[in-house]
């Protein structure tokens, strides 16, 4: 299936003549503001975009028409009613300046889902502004700065981050001004302590921790990491990525965590959206609770109200134009009202329950589980390694496969740790039988590997286009279409001294 | 097994150096380093007349699954760069020692190109890291 | 238990096959001191329906009937194709296209939406979006002291007339990379940038200069003035822009004698719901020779093994995930969503579409503005050409008759004096193409016996 881009659809003079205004008025404004060429928009019918973006539509993966094991992503279900209610007209045509006297039903929504966070992560206040996961790590590393220079211990900028971690938590520390200072992992999954001894000092300003961790196992030793960095003097932040498996299970501020984010498009259930949009809502410790980044929701005696930098001097500022993704918070809201106390409780349950269960299956299959003693958390990880030197079939030629057999592939080649790695999470959200399916065409790739491995490498077959030339991508950079009259090369980009 | 020319120097970040009789050293990555990166698509190569201190990145080279920093081993004064590789970044791919260079520079202290490693050394340590 | 499929049989035959007895067994390696209780925080478990009621409830408490509210986010007539093809589940419910195979839905919309954003800002390539338009902004500011490295002092000046939202949100993400955000105050009767007050950081080492078009004011900046101002002093101008307004006015690409070469702003006019501010998303477009600076995602065009055309993420290799602590931005997502919906609303309205919105909204609000100007005591403030929005100044406080027209269902405007204490009782408002003349004509007798009443009792 392939579908011509929507330029190349439309024609010069068509358009949606139902979806913008009858008449154009006259004005009066200087011709040297004005364009003298129209942008490079298509001309196009109604039918011809519904048409156009439909179909491409039925290019996609999706978590609605495909099991989705991405480790670390939660691709868990997104319930519709979610959608449906944060999309009533009262919330979606609520202007963000709406003065607080009409915004009560927001604000009790915004409001009880702060309450709700601080419930199920023992912190004691809670931030709904960050609007991913990266900028909610932003918000936490500049918050812990802000803390040690509050107190006058202004040389503590030294973030230490596991090698295995995710590649936002060092890009971060480095966008606040930190330095990154790296913790190996030990060959059981769990950090190296002895080397993390070495590393604290009075330079320490914190570490970055997730916890299951990237390599899919709880991490045993986290009371002696608090211990360590605490008594050095650094805080914990705790990267709420496989937050799933410990829901109603552990309160990350009990593992004595001072600072974390929730990546509500993750654990709460709100849509990936082809890349966003996310949700990195911060919450915080008694410590760290006068630098939150504004606005935050309060409560009066006679309903709420905004807390601005007036009323939060300390606070990090502000990380958006107003308040960060009001519809995925609501999103998540629901789904937790939705789930209520009990089900919060029985997600670790059900997600812990399908990724051992899955993890067992194909260690019968015959796959190399990379920590075999351990048990999964909401994910585990399968090494191909030796299939990749036996037979010459990689991490992404299994991926590729599992396409072809209507399976997203799991995340491959994270963490860089295990070598042909995939990194499996099915989510509660899923039945035994879409499991054992997914074990079957498994085992089915991995009788191919053997018996005819150059079909593997050949996948994906039955996908709109085979395996693509990213290395020409990058080389001979098109990233928009020009119009045939237009003559611009498309080989590789001149670097311009600036 | 990767090829590691005898005649040249080399350190523990994969790169090369030749020293040209008019005291300027010639710089590029080795074949290691090539096939570790996959095929390049992009180098940025440092300014001619910039000054860069001992171990300070000056280049980066860029394929599809790694952006690499290049380190300067010796203080120095970039003196030309490699044009070639804005049009064609593979040549660092199929001629690493040869027409993949990436940038001549002169030392500040010649005598330091000693203290790199010879082509055994660098052969020894390249088989350490596949251990 | 709600989207938990499994039946009591399911998980027997699947503790079995792991070789336990129970699941809590599974979480063994918990340390019992770590185990927590109820989460007694957390309500019980509703039903979607009583759920919608709720909702329902909450949603109707904050009816407003008419907004001329902007200020950064702006009511248009959003097509309803747009949402009801957004919100497929195979948009919806679609990860980022990392398999490029699987996602080749969502990287050809991308590739769309690079295409016209590019276009519409007169610049080379857009990247996949960021966040929102603050944001955006502190990453094009970020990106514009990278680029240019002949400068040193990292001093980026920002006009009074920009967003105060935006320029706190800038101070906040880029406070620990050593940038110098300078004020630069504007000009009271014309509510322009105050280019006297620019040239005295002439002859100094400025990295970068914002301009926005329109400002908060709705005022239009001379933007050829600025942009030149900007390469003369051999600093990189970013441009800070509408994207409705784009479509009638020149882009800036082709501002002053070279253009301005990198572009950021706020997409939620392009077809996206105002939702109480948020999910947003902002663009960042920039020429050709800065695209390996540009953060977040970008989409490219290649081809498969058998030839055939196909859609990919490029220059991956500066993005987080590779990069780690040496990525241009520690960015992991782009607004997928909103952009899909961006691109949907950008093909339905088509050049002329987009044009005719920017003109009726500008029409509208300059009615408004006659209109209002015949009330005794209210009068326009900033002289200069504006595009959708007004700063209307009462003879009255304004906050009495903003809480007095809110009662009669109307969102009279935002009140400036928390942002700017100099403009006190002063009403930023915008109409566009969604208020009919009636609107106008209600909101103009509303405001009209408010300011009266306000001044018989004062």
């Amino acid at each position: 299936m392939s579908e011509p881009l929507i330029f190349e659809r439309g024609r010069p003079g068509r358009s949606a003549g139902a979806q913008f205004p009858r008449h154009e008025s006259a004005h009066e404004l200087p011709a040297q503001f004005l364009r003298e060429r129209p942008p490079l928009l298509p001309e196009a019918s109604e039918l011809d975009v519904v048409r156009h973006y439909t179909r491409l539509s039925q290019m996609n993966f999706s978590i609605d028409t495909q099991f989705y094991p991405l480790g670390s992503c939660t691709m868990k279900y997104n319930p519709r009613g979610c959608n449906s209610y944060a999309m009533l007209p009262g919330f979606a045509a609520r202007h963000p300046l709406t003065p607080e006297s009409s915004s009560q039903g927001f604000m009790t929504c915004l409001f009880e889902l702060q309450e709700m966070l601080k419930s199920v992560t023992g912190m004691s206040a809670f931030s709904l502004t960050p609007m991913a996961g990266a900028q909610g790590e932003l918000a936490g590393v500049a918050m812990i700065r802000a803390y040690h220079v509050d107190r006058g211990d202004e040389d503590r900028t030294e973030i230490i981050v596991p090698d295995a971690a995710h590649g936002t938590n060092p890009a971060t520390a480095t966008m606040c001004g930190c330095t990154v200072r790296e913790l190996p992992t030990r060959a059981d999954g769990d950090v190296d302590l002895g080397a993390l001894r070495e590393l604290v000092g009075p330079r320490t300003a914190g570490i970055m921790l997730t916890n299951p961790s990237t390599l899919g196992v709880f991490e045993r030793s986290i009371t002696a990491i608090q211990d360590i960095v605490h008594s050095a003097g650094g805080l914990l932040y705790y990267d709420g990525a496989n937050l799933n498996a410990i829901l109603g299970k552990v309160l990350p501020a009990e593992m004595g965590f001072d600072v974390m984010h929730i990546n509500l498009h993750k654990t709460f259930a709100t849509p990936h959206g082809g890349g966003g949009p996310g949700s990195g809502v911060i919450g915080v410790g008694e410590k760290l609770k006068p630098f939150l980044p504004v606005p935050l929701v309060g409560s009066t005696k006679d309903g709420y109200r905004w807390l601005n930098e007036a009323d939060v001097p300390k606070s990090i500022g502000r990380l958006s134009a107003f308040m960060g993704n009001a519809g995925v918070l609501l999103r998540a809201y629901i789904y937790m009202r939705l789930l209520g106390q009990e089900g919060m409780e029985r997600v670790a349950d059900y997600a812990v329950l399908n990724a051992n269960y899955v993890m067992v299956q194909l260690r019968q299959a015959g796959f190399d589980i990379a920590f075999p003693d351990r048990r999964a958390s909401h994910e585990f990880i399968v090494t191909l390694k030796r299939q990749a030197t036996s037979y010459g079939v990689s991490a992404m030629d299994f991926a590729k496969a599992l396409l072809d057999r209507g399976f997203h592939s799991p995340t491959t080649y994270f963490p860089l740790l295990v070598p042909e790695c995939l990194l499996i999470e099915p989510t509660e959200t899923e039945s035994k039988q879409t499991l054992d399916e997914f074990i079957g065409a498994m085992a089915e790739i991995l009788a191919m590997a053997k018996s005819d491995p150059a079909k593997c490498k050949d996948a994906p077959t039955t996908t709109p286009v085979r395996r693509l030339d990213d290395v020409r991508a990058a080389r001979r950079l098109d990233v928009r279409y020009q119009p045939p009259e237009v003559q611009i090369s498309a080989e590789i980009v001149d670097i311009a001294e600036n | 097994m990767s090829e590691i020319p005898a005649e040249l120097k080399y350190t523990k970040d994969h790169e090369w150096v030749r020293e040209r009789d008019d005291g300027s050293v010639i710089l590029g990555i080795t074949d290691h380093a090539q096939v570790s990166l996959g095929d390049l698509v992009f180098v940025e190569l440092p300014e001619t007349d910039s000054v860069i201190d001992a171990g300070d990145a000056c280049a980066i080279v860029e394929s599809v699954k790694a952006a690499s920093d290049i380190y300067l081993p010796l203080s120095g004064t970039i003196v030309e760069a490699n044009e070639a590789l804005a049009d064609s970044p593979e040549l660092v791919n199929t001629d690493p020692y040869g027409e993949g260079w990436l940038f001549r520079f002169k030392p500040d202290t010649p005598a330091e190109l000693e203290e790199l490693l010879n082509s055994e050394d660098y052969e020894r340590f390249v088989a350490e890291l596949h251990d | 238990m709600p989207f938990i499929p499994h039946t009591d049989n399911d998980t027997q035959q699947m503790l079995h096959a792991i070789g336990v007895d129970d699941i809590s067994r599974l979480f063994d390696e918990i340390p019992m001191e770590l185990r927590c209780g109820h989460l007694d925080g957390v309500p019980e478990a509703s039903s979607e329906y009583e759920v919608g009621r709720l909702m329902r409830r909450q949603a109707e408490r904050d009816q407003v009937g008419l907004n001329f509210l902007g200020a950064g986010a702006y009511e248009h007539h959003i097509p309803a194709a747009v949402w009801e093809l957004t919100t497929r589940g195979e948009f919806y419910s679609a990860y980022t296209p990392y398999q490029a195979e699987a996602s080749q839905g969502t990287l050809q919309v991308i590739y769309e939406y690079q295409t016209m954003i590019a276009s519409l800002t007169g610049q080379d390539v857009s990247n996949a979006s960021m966040y929102d338009g603050a944001s955006a902004l502190a990453e094009a500011i970020l990106m514009a002291v990278r680029v240019n490295r002949a400068s040193k002092s990292k001093k980026v000046l920002i006009p009074r007339t920009v967003h105060p939202h935006y320029a706190a949100t800038v101070r906040a993400i880029t406070a620990s990379q050593g940038i110098e955000v300078v004020d630069i105050p504007y000009v009271p009767d014309s509510g322009r940038t105050d280019l006297g007050a620019l040239q005295t950081h002439a002859g100094t080492d400025v990295t970068a200069v914002v301009i926005p078009q329109p400002n908060i004011f709705g005022v239009l900046e001379e933007v050829d003035e600025l942009a030149d101002w900007a390469v003369e002093h051999d600093a990189l101008g970013i441009a800070l822009a509408n994207p409705t307004s784009l479509g009638l006015l020149r882009p800036p690409g082709e501002w002053g004698r070279e253009g301005v070469t990198i572009v950021c702003g706020e997409g939620q006019p392009l077809g996206v719901p105002l939702s109480s501010g948020g999910p947003y998303f902002g663009f960042l477009a920039c020429k050709e020779a800065l695209v390996r600076q540009l953060p977040g995602r970008v989409v490219g065009r290649t081809v498969d093994s058998e030839g055939k055309s196909g859609f990919t993420l490029t220059l991956q290799a500066r993005e987080q995930h590779i990069r780690r602590s040496r990525a241009t931005s520690n960015i992991c997502t782009n607004q997928g969503l909103m952009v899909t919906a961006a691109t949907i609303y950008m093909s339905l309205l088509g050049p002329e579409g987009l044009r005719r919105v920017a003109i009726e909204s500008h029409a509208k609000t300059r009615a408004l503005t006659a209109a209002a100007e015949d009330i005794q005591g209210v009068e326009a403030v900033f002289t200069a050409p504006n595009f959708h929005e007004v700063v209307l100044r009462l003879p009255v406080p304004a906050s009495s008759v903003l809480e007095r027209m809110r009662q009669e269902g109307i969102l009279a405007g935002v009140d400036l004096s928390a942002w700017f204490p100099e403009l006190l009782d002063c009403l930023l408002v915008c109409a566009t193409e969604t208020k009919t003349d009636e609107d106008i004509q209600t909101y103009v007798q509303s405001l009209r016996e408010q300011v009266e009443a306000a001044r018989t009792m004062g």
